[in-house]
């Protein structure tokens, strides 16, 4: 436990040195919260029929999918572990008495946790303060936002251990732009980070709901709109613990199935 | 201590000619031929010892590293070390040993070096007072002060290799993987990494296998060497012997007061002549070198003479070329 908690310190210490990039993300993602937004709006207004989920909720949802960006999207990645993976690197990291999933794993969570520090405050902050309807508001009461932050926090879990497959898929295929791609495109569509869930036909839904992807982002943002009530999100934090006890369980295995195969790369 | 037998590796490399026509054509169908790295190789090393690994490119020197420190799992053959198999007790078994691979970095590059040390220590549970004890020898003999608090990023290659030792002795290990440690530093830094692999062999008794192309490593350090060529041990045993047998050969120069032609020594090879210098060569197997010289000495009048032994890079080459490798 001790090694996962200093590679999570060393990361979260070294992420923090880049703070101009942050800057240029928080602002990007504001631009792209209010185009997002804007879409939507024109979208509700011309809705012949009535939306499952409100403006109101969605907006919530738009913004915190902005500020905790690096928790849903797969293509945030570590170049470094790629480079390890493609270069032969990786020899240092097996010849390490800890296991390399574990290993892994904590520095790609440090990695998105020491961006998502720096970014979701600033982000979180000025959306309070926007005006109506744009802004966003606190969860209608404590119990919620419990749930939300438990849901968030297991869906970055969950999401870490999906991109684990991306690593191990590079072990196969050698490059890092495919795998990225086919587990991105899939993945974030999947986890309702192109169009939220709700909005998609039904039997779009329907896949949506047995893929563990929605857990990550859809999940989560939705308990704090309070468009998945308490109730509800209770199972959903059972069924999220669910995914990520399996998930990592198949990781490791892919992962050790690999190892054994492994050639390093580069003499 | 160490015991491999009968240790085979293949690789399966992916064959096309250039061109796009080609790059379309292995779309659909690839050529694979298969490299045999290893060749059921086996030898044992005692502990305690220093052991040259040399070879040329391609041999399977950084195989055998690879497969000794339990990176890669070989084929076919047994590999029993301090107890261990390799591949097979691999997190319990790399307590014990100590790698450094020459061409790659374990140190963390944005980060001041000693936040590396700070990892290796949780890493490998280095308790703090053993650590502070092996952290100080280490930045003591490696003359590490000045740069263990700046990031990897801006160490020269010397410094950084230097770190990259400490990194590999941090918990103290029984054996020492070197793959190329010296490749790309200047004579001053090969010295220091040189003279610090004999202390820790001597004062610590780590056993130290280390592969190199600078004879001047093997020289200065290994008591022992193997030589591997195209995945086969060709020779296991000293340097001197080594040398003995196929560096028999011994050049003298000559200086002299002008000559009008070139002379004849029984037993002697004329590599070059002129008026006033000339080059032989002495197998001195078959012939004496005083003999040589005192011929020498009667045909021509003498100002200076020199004797050199073969260097060992030319003997090596020229074993490698007796063994077709």
């Amino acid at each position: 436990m001790r090694v996962y908690r200093s590679v999570l310190k060393l990361r979260l210490v070294n992420g923090l040195q880049y703070r101009t990039a942050a800057l240029a993300g928080v602002a990007t993602q504001f631009f792209w919260g209010f185009i997002i937004i804007m879409v939507f709006e024109a979208f509700y207004e011309h809705a012949a029929q009535h939306l499952p989920i409100s403006l109101k909720e969605l907006i919530q949802y738009i913004w915190l999918q902005q500020a905790f960006l690096v928790f849903v999207t797969i293509w945030f990645r570590d170049n470094e572990l790629f480079e390890l993976i493609t270069s032969g690197n990786i020899a240092y990291e097996l010849c390490r008495p800890c296991g390399l999933y574990g290993f892994w794993y904590a520095k790609l969570l440090a990695q998105r946790l020491s961006s998502a520090i720096l970014r979701c405050f600033p982000i979180l902050m000025v959306a309070y303060f926007l005006p109506r309807p744009y802004n966003l508001i606190l969860p209608s009461n404590f119990e919620t936002f419990l749930l939300f932050l438990m849901g968030l926090l297991l869906g970055l879990f969950l999401l870490v251990a999906i991109s684990m497959f991306v690593y191990i898929s590079v072990f196969m295929t050698m490059s890092p732009m495919g795998s990225l791609l086919v587990f991105s495109v899939l993945g974030e569509f999947f986890a309702g980070l192109v169009i939220p869930i709700p909005l998609m036909p039904d039997w779009l839904q329907k896949l949506a709901m047995v893929l563990p992807f929605r857990w990550t982002a859809d999940f989560p943002f939705r308990v704090y709109s309070g468009h998945i009530p308490e109730q509800e999100a209770m199972i959903g934090i059972a069924i999220q613990l669910g995914y990520l006890a399996a998930l990592i369980w198949l990781g490791r295995i892919a992962l050790n199935g690999a190892l054994r195969r492994v050639v390093v790369q580069g003499g | 201590m160490i015991k491999l037998e009968g240790i085979s590796k293949s690789y399966r490399i992916a064959k096309r000619q250039a061109g796009l026509r080609q790059a379309a054509k292995a779309l659909f169908h690839r050529d694979y031929t298969t490299v045999h790295a290893l060749k059921d190789l086996s030898f044992s090393i005692q502990p305690g010892e220093i052991v040259g690994y040399i070879g040329p490119n391609g041999a399977g020197k950084s195989t055998t590293i690879k497969i000794m420190s339990g990176i890669l799992v070989p084929d076919a053959g047994n590999c029993t070390i301090i107890g261990y198999t390799p591949w097979k007790d691999r997190a319990r078994y790399v307590h014990n040993i100590g790698v450094v691979f020459g061409q790659r970095s374990q140190l963390w590059w944005d980060v001041p070096v000693i936040e590396s040390f700070e990892l290796l220590k949780d890493i490998y549970k280095i308790p703090y007072p053993d650590f502070n004890a092996s952290l100080d020898l280490l930045i003591e003999t490696l003359n590490l002060q000045d740069i263990v608090h700046a990031p990897v990023r801006q160490l020269s290659l010397g410094q950084r290799m230097r770190c990259e030792m400490a990194a590999s002795l941090l918990h103290s290990p029984q054996i020492l993987f070197l793959d190329e440690p010296t490749i790309g530093l200047d004579a001053v830094s090969k010295i220091a990494v040189r003279q610090f692999i004999k202390t820790i062999n001597q004062e610590k008794g780590v056993t130290v296998i280390l592969t190199t192309h600078d004879m001047n490593d093997i020289e200065a350090l290994a008591d022992r060497v193997l030589l591997i060529g195209k995945g086969s041990l060709l020779y296991d045993g000293r340097l001197e012997e080594l040398r003995k047998h196929f560096g028999t050969q011994k050049t003298i120069t000559a200086d002299y007061k002008t000559a009008q032609q070139p002379f004849i020594i029984p037993g002697a090879d004329l590599l070059s002549w002129s008026p006033e210098r000339a080059v032989v060569s002495v197998d001195t197997a078959n012939t004496n070198t005083s003999d040589v010289i005192m011929e020498l000495s009667r045909q021509v009048d003498l100002t200076d003479i020199s004797i050199d032994a073969k260097p060992i890079e030319e003997t090596i080459v020229q074993l490698y070329k007796e063994y077709q490798i």
